[in-house]
């Protein structure tokens, strides 16, 4: 079964300052460490995983500046056999669907019985990209899973719905699947891997090579237009309790007994 | 007359909240936009969400198949694509639910229409959509415009608009017929329920609640001390039950529970939306984080900016003194 794996890299914000930059349509990225989007290391697991039994081959695909391979070496590392670097400053500004086309340029010509990417990203959190390219691609797709299963060349995955409930669903391959976190368990990068993916090449796709024009791509080939970024509006700031952890505890225990919680 | 089309979502013999909150704000758009507003159906013996939903708005298109009977991605785009097509409304809203998650990308690429999802607001003025949206885990807020286009599909966070009360003058209830009706290569095969746990923690007055804050599984005895000191029962974010550290009975937000205990205790929890969507009826909410700007400061009533690993244990204590004097 030969897969082919979407992933990014995603700047780490959580107990992060952010800042924005100068045209106030973006955030100040210098000394943001950048990781693999958390949904994409379920996706490329359960990539690795489908490899491991049922033998093929995965590839991993990203869009992204200069230092986005990194997130490529990694996949390398875990088990992927092929990486594509999707490089061009002509990308730049491209929003969800302009990317949907960048990547469907790119995996057209691949083989491939199943495409994987993370349910949403941690930084836009669009949530569409997959189901974007499945259009493109004209295969069928489902998103949100939790649960993979391939029954005699079909695929039977479950749908993650709201209030703990999911779905099962069937569907034909080829197929695109957005994987949902908890999935699986992914695997560390073992040393011998990281030695095993410095020998292997990446291969560099630009605008020519995808046979893509300019209007295709970036804002000119996107349908969304950032206007500006800012900080939510507080509605409501909470009580903040501040001393020593002991000054504190004691204050909120007094708090808690005045309401007759405790 | 033009028109705001509003897709309607219901499972499992009832109709989603969310239908309802897109029909409060596509009112405001239609009136303001002196546009129809128009609510389509899919589903299988539907009269009574048909009847129920001509109370908030102009048309009900009712799609009644046994094909539709449950949620199909493939099947709702087919008919969808062809309606949107026959009607050319201006805008067409869905929830950003995992209904609207897997119909509204593959709808917009078929149509060449401009998508926005999971916005948290939106406005229509002379044909351009604007939208909001919250990005970096809810730390900042983004406003888009959409490439300027004779219709478009946003699709919008469950619970950020109420719902209306229902209006006097009913809607007219239209029965459509699709040209054809195709389930293609998807196929919807059952519901699976989550096994229920050993403890309802919806049922619980009071949560300690964890997230990614207690980092490694070995420190959830901190959190299982808290609990029993304040007599109340553990609950978690989804990074908990993804790591497989608690059980998902245990989870609360959109994909877990909704709870609606006395008092929240949120340790180590940033307060993603999903998150939040679960908890926010709590009477009290206090939260405990490290990270001044994290999001679950935005609904907490009292705060502590602190490391749990020092606050936990000190609370503890002083919560397990209090008992021993008696």
């Amino acid at each position: 079964m030969n897969i082919v794996v979407c992933v990014k890299q995603t700047p780490e914000t959580a107990e992060v300052e952010l800042s924005l930059d100068e045209s106030g349509r973006g955030i100040e990225t210098e000394g943001l460490v950048f990781e693999m989007n958390e949904w994409d290391e379920y996706a490329l697991e359960e990539a690795i995983l489908l490899k491991e039994r049922f033998g093929g081959e995965v590839t991993a695909v990203t869009m992204g500046p200069e230092g986005a391979d990194a997130v490529l070496r990694r996949c390398l590392a875990k088990g992927a056999d092929r990486a594509i670097w999707l490089k061009d400053e002509a990308f730049e500004g491209s929003d969800a669907y302009a990317t949907a086309k960048i990547l469907h340029a790119a995996v057209k010509g691949l083989e491939f019985d199943l495409v994987m990417a993370g349910t949403q990203a941690s930084d836009d959190g669009h949530g569409v990209v997959g189901v974007l390219l499945a259009e493109l691609l004209g295969i069928p797709h489902a998103s949100m899973v939790k649960k993979v299963e391939v029954v005699e060349g079909s695929l039977r995955v479950n749908r993650e719905l709201e209030g703990g409930l999911e779905e099962a669903v069937e569907l034909a391959m080829p197929a695109v699947l957005t994987i949902q976190t908890g999935i699986n368990e992914p695997r560390y990068v073992s040393i011998m891997g990281i030695r095993r993916a410095r020998k292997k090449e990446i291969t560099i796709m630009g605008l020519a090579d995808l046979g893509l024009s300019e209007g295709d791509v970036g804002e000119e080939g996107s349908w969304m237009r950032i206007e500006r970024v800012y900080r939510p509006p507080v509605d409501k700031e909470p009580v903040i309790m501040s001393g020593s952890p002991d000054e504190i505890a004691g204050e909120l225990v007094e708090m808690l007994r005045a309401r007759g919680l405790v | 007359m033009a028109e705001l089309l509003v897709l309607a979502e219901h499972r499992m013999g009832e109709l989603r909240d969310v239908t309802l909150e897109l029909l409060s704000k596509g009112r405001v758009l239609a009136e303001e936009n002196r546009l129809d507003l128009t609510v389509v159906l899919f589903g299988h013996g539907i009269d009574g969400y048909a009847d129920e939903l001509s109370g908030y708005a102009d048309n009900v298109l009712v799609l009644d198949h046994p094909d539709y009977a449950d949620f199909n991605a493939e099947a709702y785009q087919q008919a969808l694509s062809w309606l949107i097509g026959e009607r050319k409304p201006k805008l067409t809203l869905m929830g950003h639910t995992s209904f609207g998650v897997d119909l509204a990308p593959a709808l917009a690429v078929e149509l060449g229409t401009p998508l926005a999802t999971d916005c948290i607001d939106l406005t229509l003025k002379e044909g351009r959509v604007v939208v909001t949206r919250q990005v970096y885990g809810g730390k900042l807020n983004l406003e888009a415009s959409l490439r300027e286009a004779d219709g478009y599909i946003v699709t919008i966070r469950p619970a950020t608009f109420e719902a209306d009360e229902p209006r006097l003058e009913k809607g007219k209830i239209v029965k459509l017929e699709a040209p054809s009706v195709d389930v293609g290569s998807k196929r919807f095969v059952e519901y699976v329920e989550l096994p229920p746990g050993e403890v309802d923690i919806a049922e619980a007055e009071i949560l300690v609640s964890i997230g990614r804050g207690i980092k490694e599984e070995k420190n959830l005895p901190l959190i299982r001390e808290l609990a029993t000191a304040l007599r109340g029962e553990v609950s978690c974010s989804r990074p908990i039950v993804d790591k497989d550290w608690l059980p998902k009975d245990r989870q609360v937000g959109s994909s877990g529970k909704t709870v609606k205990p006395k008092l929240y205790l949120a340790a180590g929890i940033s307060g993603s939306f999903q998150h939040v969507m679960g908890m926010k009826g709590a009477g009290l909410i206090v939260a405990i984080n490290r990270d001044p700007k994290a999001p679950i400061f935005r609904i907490a009533d009292y705060g502590v900016v602190d490391d749990l690993f020092k606050i936990v244990p000190a609370l503890t204590q002083k919560l397990q003194e209090l008992k021993q004097q008696g």
